[in-house]
């Protein structure tokens, strides 16, 4: 699997990628911030659901959201479920420490695109970003 | 003091840490995010996780201490505790927190309290052996040395 190195290099190219990290526990927030960081990307990040949702509520849209499940005030679920009706057509991938199929098959329901178990590593980002069509790390001369 | 016996001393040491489970794959991520704009990256992170998991080990005392237990409460610190030892890589202190879960799920107070030691040695173990292994990264840099990957 090609990271590290080559992750960086296609930095140019994620930079206009907006990003939204939505997590409670403080260490998963400044971990998720990081990863991203390193992939090029500059990420808000905000403490559970309803800030989330205030912020599209706002007017701020993005292109990837990356969802916590278990949140207080508002948790990952009633999140996606309350952007998805509100319109958000951003790429919403829930990254969670729930991983039984039921608790994960719940919250794909809500409408994320993808479910992760928590911890993130570089090669689910890797994935996402390709499927964001953006990660150009395959072509070379950057 | 001999800087690539240093040197040698913290690969063997950290292969050691992988090798006996206290820490694991996702620690070196944490490793690889480090660089020169992000120094101390790895130290910050895992100080925000002792910070925690105290927190977390004491609420779990108390809670466990009750006349009556909150066995939900019990259960959502024992997972976020899992959840920030798994993001840091220290994984017996993750596995440990898997039984504990499954004696919440019991409301089995015995199982939880037996639970609650293991995780807290673990825990303790795991804490001494990363401040050693920054300790030696702290040796190697002050000797002008750079760290082995």
């Amino acid at each position: 699997m090609v990271l590290g190195n080559d992750a960086s290099s296609s930095s140019l190219s994620n930079k206009n990628l907006s990003v939204l990290v939505v997590d409670d526990d403080p260490l998963i927030r400044m971990l998720h911030d990081n990863y991203l960081k390193h992939f090029g990307l500059k990420p808000l990040v905000v403490e559970n659901g309803k800030e989330a949702v205030d912020l599209f509520q706002l007017g701020t849209s993005f292109d990837l959201i990356l969802m916590d499940k278990e949140m207080p005030i508002m948790n990952g679920v009633e999140a996606t479920k309350a952007l998805r009706d509100m319109g958000a057509t951003s790429m919403i991938v829930g990254v969670t420490s729930r991983g039984s199929p039921s608790e994960m098959q719940a919250f794909m329901e809500a409408g994320l695109d993808f479910c992760f178990e928590k911890p993130l590593t570089f090669d689910m980002i890797d994935f996402i970003l390709k499927e964001l069509n953006v990660n150009d790390d395959d072509d070379t001369n950057n | 003091m001999d800087l690539v016996k240093l040197q040698r001393q913290l690969v063997d040491y950290r292969d050691s840490l992988y090798h006996e489970c206290f820490l694991d794959e996702q620690f070196t991520q944490l490793q690889e995010l480090q660089d020169e704009n992000n120094p101390d990256f790895v130290v910050e992170v895992v100080s925000l996780f002792f910070e925690d998991s105290e927190r977390l080990l004491n609420e779990l005392t108390k809670a466990l201490e009750q006349q009556s237990i909150d066995f939900k409460r019990v259960d959502a610190h024992v997972h976020q505790l899992k959840g920030s030892s798994s993001s840091i890589g220290a994984q017996r202190v993750q596995k440990s927190c898997i039984a504990f879960r499954n004696y919440c799920e019991e409301q089995n107070v015995e199982g939880c309290l037996t639970c609650l030691q293991l995780v807290r040695q673990e825990y303790y173990l795991v804490k001494s052996k990363l401040e050693a292994l920054f300790k030696l990264e702290q040796q190697i840099l002050s000797a002008g040395g750079s760290i082995p990957i």
